[in-house]
């Protein structure tokens, strides 16, 4: 047997033997990428235990699924390049083109289209997935980040940070179809689940900006205010959204706090102090957990999203930065 | 990473990377222009600039750079421009640069009267006072770029001028509290004989006495040996003296500071001008986004950013910032606008940045850096101030003689 059959072959039981134990548990597990360790921490959602390390590209930071759960997408932002981790064998099966630098990318529902953010190159990429071919390139302002995709797929929105801006492009023509200027290098969007309206945060503004998409207005801002931390320290990234509508998580980065925010009144409920730098969030697929990357503190905390409570936290790799789940 | 297979992985990159080229000359084509929008805002700022002969130094060996601040602008335009279509906005740069004064403030005239109201100025106080001089506060307004001067900031102030660059007192406050936080109470202060190095000097001098800090002693250099042949020699014996925690140096052209290090008498860390100095910027800042900024001005400048670049870059960025949220371009209205509470700007220092109203400084935080890394960023952690921290760093309005820039002049 040569060595490359062999090879095959020891990773082909290794996998079968993980799928055998991972079928077992039937736990949900999410999945960290560690910006400055090239890795993703692979987390059991049910004993809340770090399983698994993988090694992928350079400086991994967007992660998202595909809509079922098969493949995962990664920006290795350092290598100019998407990955493509098959999530049986955690096995990196494909490498897509993505432009210059992507950090943050949306996945349209068609399931075929990304939606890519070229910081360096003031760029979005528009990547055919299956053909492995660029469909279009949108200039859009300096240092586009936060990259959503409405759940229609009609519209994309991206965010520039130095520009402060967010860009709405049709999905159809790849053209921008208006602008609007929000507060002070803007870092994320999040979609309600009807579409309607999405919420795209502010870093350094301090604010959230929740827009209506019919009227492409935007209908209220949110400022937030913690006992004892500098206002130019609290600093909006990640948002999530119940499907309910009950709730809205806003991650607070350097002020080491995540808001909890009444969805419909817009009202802040309460801060919940996690890890240090909090930037990216995800829910466990029934919504009862949430988790948060915290950066400088390298570790994930868990936040029982009923009791609004932080329960655990969990030690990932250097520079957690971005987290999926897949049920 | 890749269990299975060396060639076939080769071989799959080798179709990717082609793949990858291919579509790179097709998305050429396919490159989408943004919205269309016509032109409704042309927004001209000059940039003027003295070519100043650089004295001959001992520490010569590493040329500085003979285009500080107008690459930085140049940036600045750039970012501007990038954003600026999507409103309509058109930035455009008018550069003069000359080894005389007069054609310099003849040219800011001549813009003045053909609607040039926003000018980035590299200029020493002097010539910036003399520039500041010829116009009202409502026909122009002058962003510093190139004056450290506390005396700017302290007593002559000019309702026409902000400052993006930092003072010498916002440099030394941020030196003088990291020391303090360092427990290095106790200076031994070298200083130069050029006016610029007693500036420096006497900033100091005001850091130490604000934070509690002492000046054991004063030294000032003089000796005129070539320092790259003799330092071991003289440095030793002209550092001795009372038992210091730290030798602090007020040398800003790099005439012999950088030879104080590794010599002095006790084995101490060298800081100020040379060994670990506040700048307001350097290559090794990282944090806070500023990679992308750096690559930027490296693709554009090919050199590393500088303080100054970075002044002229906060300059232009300011005005891209008062332009985009007022829709015009008068310079009285945008400097009521950025000297408002309304006004802020993301300068890849970890918060936002704005002008403070009594003396048109922009704050921010300050880095301490050496020529390899950041050590720590100022204002440190527990020097408090009842409303932004960032105002523990130079002129606070109780300590600053300057009338309110708003209240007193706009009206």
């Amino acid at each position: 047997m040569n060595p490359f059959k062999r090879r095959a072959l020891i990773s082909a039981i290794a996998l079968a033997a993980f799928s055998v134990v991972s079928t077992a548990t039937l736990a949900s597990t999410a999945y960290v990428s560690n910006e400055k360790d090239n890795s993703l921490s692979l987390i059991d959602l049910n004993t809340l235990e770090v399983i698994k390390t993988i090694p992928v590209g350079q400086r991994p930071r967007g992660i998202t699924f595909n809509s079922d759960f098969s493949r995962l997408y990664i920006c290795a932002s350092d290598d100019d390049r998407v990955q493509v981790l098959d999530t049986r064998s955690h096995q990196i099966i494909d490498e897509l083109p993505s432009g210059e630098d992507p950090e943050q990318f949306s996945l349209h529902p068609d399931d075929s289209r990304l939606y890519i953010s070229n910081e360096e190159d003031a760029l979005v990429t528009v990547v055919d997935i299956n053909s492995r071919t660029v469909l279009a390139q949108i200039e859009v302002g300096v240092e586009p980040e936060g990259m959503a995709i409405s759940p229609d797929g009609n519209l994309a929105i991206n965010t520039s940070e130095t520009t402060s801006m967010l860009h709405w492009i049709d999905t159809r023509s790849h053209q921008i179809v208006h602008n609007t200027r929000v507060g002070q290098r803007p870092r994320h969007v999040e979609f309600t689940r009807d579409g309607n309206r999405f919420w795209a945060s502010s870093e350094i503004g301090g604010n959230v900006a929740v827009l209506d998409v019919a009227s492409r207005e935007v209908i209220h801002t949110l400022t937030f205010k913690i006992r004892g931390i500098h206002p130019d320290k609290v600093q909006p990234v990640g948002v999530k959204l119940t499907d309910d509508g009950r709730y809205a998580f806003v991650a607070l980065g350097p002020a080491n706090h995540i808001a909890v925010v009444d969805a419909q009144s817009f009202e802040v409920l309460d801060y919940l102090l996690v890890g240090r730098r909090v930037w990216h969030m995800a829910f466990s697929p029934d919504q009862k957990l949430l988790l948060s990357t915290n950066g400088i503190s390298g570790d994930v905390s868990v936040i029982d999203v009923e009791r609004l409570k932080v329960t655990k936290s969990i030690k990932v790799g250097r520079y957690p930065w971005g987290v999926a789940v897949k049920p | 990473m890749f269990v299975c297979g060396g060639t076939n992985r080769r071989l799959t990159l080798v179709a990717l990377a082609l793949a990858l080229l291919s579509s790179v000359v097709a998305t050429t084509a396919a490159t989408t222009a943004p919205a269309a929008t016509n032109t409704l805002l042309t927004i001209k700022i000059g940039y003027l600039e003295l070519l100043q002969p650089r004295p001959p130094v001992l520490s010569n060996v590493l040329p500085e750079p003979e285009d500080s601040g107008l690459q930085g602008t140049r940036l600045g335009l750039r970012d501007n421009n990038a954003g600026g279509r999507f409103l309509g906005h058109d930035y455009q740069l008018l550069e003069q640069r000359s080894d005389q004064l007069q054609p310099l403030l003849d040219q800011a005239r001549q813009w003045q009267r053909e609607g040039v109201q926003l000018l980035i100025v590299n200029l020493p106080a002097e010539a910036l006072l003399q520039l500041s001089n010829q116009f009202s506060s409502d026909e122009i307004l002058l962003f510093n770029i190139g004056a450290a001067d506390n005396a700017l900031r302290s007593q002559q102030c000019q309702s026409n001028i902000l400052h993006t660059l930092p003072s010498r007192a916002m440099l030394t406050d941020a030196l003088g509290q990291w020391l303090l936080s360092k427990k290095l109470k106790n200076w031994l202060l070298v200083q130069g004989q050029r006016p610029n190095d007693l500036a420096y000097s006497a900033s100091l001098q005001r850091s130490a006495k604000r934070f509690g800090g002492r000046v054991l002693a004063t030294k000032t250099w003089s000796f005129n040996t070539d320092l790259r042949r003799s330092a071991q020699r003289e440095v030793p014996l002209f550092t001795q003296g009372p038992d210091y925690d730290v030798l602090v140096v007020a040398d800003e052209l790099g005439d012999f500071g950088e030879f104080l290090l590794y010599n002095s008498w006790l084995p101490r860390p060298v800081v100020g001008t040379q060994g670990l100095t506040p700048v307001a910027w350097h290559r090794v800042i990282e944090q806070w986004g500023a990679a992308q900024l750096q690559n930027r001005f490296q693709r554009l400048a090919g050199r590393w950013m500088n303080s100054v670049d970075y002044a002229g870059w906060a300059a232009a960025r300011s005005i891209g910032e008062a332009v985009s949220a007022l829709n015009l371009n008068a310079a009285k209205p945008l400097r009521q606008h950025l000297l408002s509470e309304l006004f802020q700007l993301a300068g890849f220092k970890g918060r936002k940045l704005s002008y403070r109203p009594w003396n048109g400084q922009l704050r921010q935080p300050i880095a301490l850096v050496h020529p390899r890394a950041l050590v720590s960023q100022s204002p440190q952690e527990g020097f408090l101030h009842p409303r932004t921290e960032l105002d523990t760093l130079g002129f606070d309005r109780a300590e600053s003689q300057c009338q309110n820039l708003i209240t007193g002049a706009v009206k």
